[in-house]
């Protein structure tokens, strides 16, 4: 038995064909007030902030120094409760969510039958039988398909849940000054429910940015309230409004990857060689075979099959990878000094995908983000490419256009994160 | 501190001597030549008088909770080259946007620039609309002037004076660099080179408000005024930032400049260098008429092949080596050398925020540079004040809170306020050593003068800190208060620097090196004296 909430999500509902597009979020009243740059762009249907500022410097350095406060409402989001909550969970995702304990977040992501990922996101563990579920693409089907004969609920709370992600590393003392939760003890990828302010909250230790930071899940009724109670704890620390142009930036630094950037859907794409296992992504770590519960997770065989060939070294030649890349500045730098120009790199992170080649001039990947780390003072890229050029301190040529012509820059494969300050898991 | 992936940091190897090379001082530069040094395997020690490395690179806590820049406190121009060599992002260097630069003006207006091109041209056509349209080109020009200087900073000074076929080469390369920019070019650059600052940006520009904010970029740290000739050319590291491209070497060190020092120092330790702090050096222990090593205060001696001084020529020369090893002219030269501090510091503990009373509240105002120079005139008398031996009344401030890009500096909510003060002139008319009676006026006129822009400032302030010449001198050991151990005017810069024909970080003394501001290219957090130094150390085997 499988029962679907749906609930009455008045004006903001994504499917309602009333509501204006690209939707507002709970927050808007205030961050459109802010956004005097009238920097917006497209996310999940809904109007999101690129940048307050016309450059989104400050509310980069807010992420790594202070704190940033973005709107994250655009997230999709899921409640799974039931006896069978666990066991749905558990059989969709590469992680084995019948582990997660109470009060805390795991990260997975979920494959077809064929082991090729269709999304990753979070899974919180908020009570015995309840769980929520973040995706960055619409998975109530998906859940329901999985769920079928279970006895779970299914609840779509996308349009229902507000959420603000509150990054840096002023974002605990900021949260401990406003809320009741016991934030010291809150761990790397805890959850706990807390009142803020006079609203019932959700708050999890997770984020996009790779430093300390938090995520506050509330209903969109108090969004008005959160934003305000946590924009006043905060002034004192430094707090500013963040919009995505800072949050790609943290993003890649950190090493997380974006669907429909990164890597792609599995079920969307047309073309086999555009799907990825979660070990051509760089998700490996999260896949556990050993399940006690039957069956086991979708793309169980597929998967299994993989790793057996990567530990004989077999899967090498045929896979992707996806590494980091490190530009060399000298090379860039002496580029651009045959054009007589200084070393200039777009401010903002880049989509753009660029072609990789090894020594002989093969192409052997793809970057498929690529930043000016602010922080590190270094190019850096995120990359697929063959597993046999993924081997760190790997040099690869990566191209680069200046002044209209293309030429190629080497770059070295790293691991990632490129950045990973001790603060953000420290208890 | 960051950590990266993949790597971890090397331990720090105890080197014990007998040493390859004793660095006298831990200042910025005096830290990375040794960290080079030892790159190169040498085994290097630095002794440091004072308790904490950084010498005028330096973060204090002078009042509980609340950091401070005390002395340098933007960071301008650290080579890249350096950052990436030495990988000081590693070790903690963290540099913040500091893009505002505020003006308030005495009848209660303003301009306010900012990174926005826009909005600064919006903020300038209130006074002029044609200076808004040039006043990006002329941006464009200064940094295609840069270009210049660019391959001075990054390299030795060419040296017409020597002889040496290699030093013919560089002259032919120099040249060819030169002509190869065209005439216009070169006409800009010979202006900037003889024209004050006042009279360069005239050429461009026809209101004041904005001339006299711009000109003052060519006298910080020098006993000139905005109308001397020769200060345009310091106009151009305001520009200079730009040729580093998008690695944006203009802003606020995160932590104070204090970090800066401390992630150099954590790199030099990772490549094995010791250093000793709280280990004063009383003189250089001299063999032969070579340097040997030194001699600390409390009488230990110090053995090494080479000695290498991180502090300024001055002090290097008839301190350290002292009189009776130097030739009559040389010692002649150094001692003409100017040094001749013009520059304070008051250093401000708040309790909240001031504001400005033109444009109230915690806006952009207040977080990049706030610069009190209203006009021409302004700027002109605070120099009279100066030139007949008394700080400046009314004088010329360049004021930054950090602790709104980097609230670690203060606790929640509170803030630190670093005011830049020119001229406070090292030779008061009463002598030099008035100057701990005459401090806290001119603390006073400082916080006066500003209050009448903030009138709630004096009401704010917890704690205060005044750094006179005199104070730079006797705590810091910057002769006569030099805050680029000898002023940056032409005819004291590159092959000049300090003495004609030693530009090139010898010295007369055998086995004595300079690495410090008073050499090429001279001061500012730049590095490159350091690195150029062990660079031409390692290159003629000297070590």
């Amino acid at each position: 038995m499988i029962t679907y909430a749906g609930s009455d999500r008045g004006y903001l509902d994504r499917s309602s064909a009333r509501s204006p597009m690209p939707i507002p979020s709970p927050f808007h009243e205030r961050t459109s007030k802010l956004c005097t740059s009238y920097r917006w762009k497209e996310w999940s249907g809904y109007a999101a902030v690129s940048s307050y500022d016309t450059t989104h410097e400050r509310e980069y350095f807010a992420f790594r120094e202070s704190a940033g406060l973005l709107d994250v409402t655009p997230l999709f989001k899921y409640e799974v409760h039931g006896p069978d909550a666990a066991a749905l969970l558990s059989r969709m995702m590469v992680r084995d969510v019948s582990k997660l304990k109470i009060g805390r977040v795991g990260y997975s992501c979920w494959c077809d039958d064929y082991g090729k990922v269709i999304d990753d996101g979070t899974v919180t563990r908020l009570a015995e039988d309840y769980y929520r579920v973040t995706a960055a693409d619409p998975t109530l089907h998906w859940l329901q398909a999985v769920g079928r004969g279970l006895r779970v609920t299914i609840e779509d709370s996308s349009a229902r849940l507000a959420a603000v992600a509150l990054q840096g590393p002023c974002s605990r003392e900021i949260l401990r000054a406003v809320s009741d939760a016991d934030i010291d003890r809150l761990k790397f990828f805890g959850a706990t429910r807390a009142r803020l302010d006079g609203l019932d909250v959700w708050i999890t230790r997770t984020g996009y940015t790779g430093d300390l930071g938090y995520e506050v899940w509330a209903d969109n009724a108090g969004a008005l309230r959160l934003w305000d109670a946590l924009v006043d704890a905060g002034r004192p620390h430094g707090i500013e409004p963040a919009g995505l142009d800072a949050l790609d930036v943290s993003r890649i630094e950190a090493g997380f990857i974006l669907l429909g950037v990164d890597y792609f859907s599995a079920p969307k794409v047309i073309l086999e060689a555009r799907k990825s296992t979660p070990f051509e992504l760089g998700l490996g770590w999260i896949v556990d075979f050993e399940r006690p519960t039957f069956p086991s997770f979708i793309g169980r065989d597929a998967l299994a099959a993989e790793a057996a060939r990567l530990r004989r070294g077999t899967a090498a030649s045929a896979g992707w990878a996806l590494v980091g890349l490190e530009v060399a500045w000298e090379a860039l730098e002496a580029l651009y000094e045959s054009f007589s120009l200084p070393p200039s790199l777009p401010a903002t992170a880049r989509r753009d995908g660029l072609p990789v080649y090894d020594d002989e001039g093969r192409q052997v990947g793809k970057v498929t983000s690529h930043t000016w780390s602010p922080i590190l003072k270094k190019y850096i890229a995120l990359t697929s490419v063959h597993a046999s050029h993924a081997a760190p301190g790997t040099i690869l040529q990566m191209e680069h256009t200046v002044e209209f012509e293309r030429r190629k820059v080497p770059a070295k494969v790293v691991k990632t994160p490129f950045f990973d300050p001790e603060r953000k898991k420290r208890p | 501190m960051n950590t990266h992936a993949g790597e971890s940091r090397p331990a720090p190897a105890p080197a014990r001597g007998p040493y390859d090379a004793v660095v006298v001082g831990a200042g910025h530069n005096g830290l990375v030549c040794a960290a080079y040094l030892a790159k190169a395997g040498r085994k290097v020690l630095v002794v440091e008088r004072r308790r904490q490395v950084g010498g005028a690179t330096t973060t204090e806590e002078i009042h509980p909770g609340f950091k401070f820049s005390c002395c340098s406190y933007v960071v301008s121009l650290l080579r890249p080259w350096i950052i990436r060599d030495l990988d000081l992002p590693r070790y903690g260097y963290e540099v913040l946007p500091l893009e505002e630069t505020f003006t308030p003006f005495e009848d209660g207006s303003y301009l306010l620039r900012d990174s926005d091109p826009e909005r600064t041209k919006r903020a300038i056509a209130r006074f002029s609309p044609r200076d808004a349209e040039v006043y990006k080109q002329f941006g464009q020009k200064m940094a295609e002037l840069g270009r210049l200087v660019k391959p001075m900073i990054d390299g030795l000074a060419p040296d017409p004076l020597a002889r040496n076929p290699f030093e013919l080469l560089r002259l032919a390369r120099f040249a060819r660099h030169v002509r190869g920019q065209g005439e216009e070019w070169l006409i800009g650059n010979v202006k900037m080179m003889t024209m004050s600052a006042v009279d360069f940006l005239s050429e461009w520009f026809e209101c004041e408000q904005l001339i006299a904010p711009m000109s003052v970029s060519g006298i910080i740290g020098t006993f000139l005024g905005v109308r001397s000739p020769g200060t345009a050319y310091v106009l151009l590291h305001h520009y200079m930032g730009e040729i580093d491209g998008s690695y944006r070497a203009w802003g606020l060190p995160k932590g104070g400049t204090g970090a800066i020092a401390e992630a150099i120092a954590g790199a030099a330790r990772a490549l094995g260098v010791e250093i000793r702090l709280g280990a004063p050096v009383e003189r250089l222990l001299m063999k032969h008429g070579r340097a040997a090593g030194v001699v600390l205060e409390n009488g230990d001696e110090i053995a090494a092949k080479v000695v290498v001084s991180g502090v300024d020529p001055n002090r290097t020369f008839l301190r350290l080596v002292g009189e009776e090893h130097l030739e009559p002219e040389f010692a002649k030269q150094i001692k003409r050398f100017k040094m001749r501090g013009s520059s304070g510091k008051v250093n401000l503990a708040l309790d909240a925020l001031p504001e400005f009373a033109c444009l109230p509240g915690a806006g952009p105002q207040l977080r990049g540079d706030i610069t009190i120079a209203p006009s021409i005139e302004y700027l002109e008398r605070a120099y009279d004040d100066a030139k007949y031996g008394a700080f400046s009344r009314r004088p010329f401030m360049d004021v930054v809170i950090p602790s709104l890009t980097d609230p670690t500096v203060a606790p929640p909510g509170k803030h630190t306020m670093s005011i830049f003060v020119q001229y406070a002139p090292y030779k008061l008319k009463e002598g030099a050593a008035d100057w701990p009676r005459q401090r806290e006026a001119f603390g006073d006129a400082v916080i006066d003068t500003l209050a009448q822009y903030m009138p709630n400032l004096p009401s704010r302030i917890l704690h205060r800190q005044v750094l006179t010449p005199w104070d730079l001198e006797q705590v810091y050991g910057l002769t006569e208060g030099n805050i680029f151990h000898g002023e940056l005017s032409l005819e004291q810069l590159a092959f000049l620097r300090p003495v004609p024909g030693w530009s090139r970080y010898r010295t007369p003394i055998g086995h004595l090196w300079m690495c410090a501001s008073g050499t090429h290219p001279g001061g500012g957090i730049m590095g490159a004296p350091g690195a150029l130094c062990a660079r031409t150390m390692l290159h003629a085997r000297a070590v």
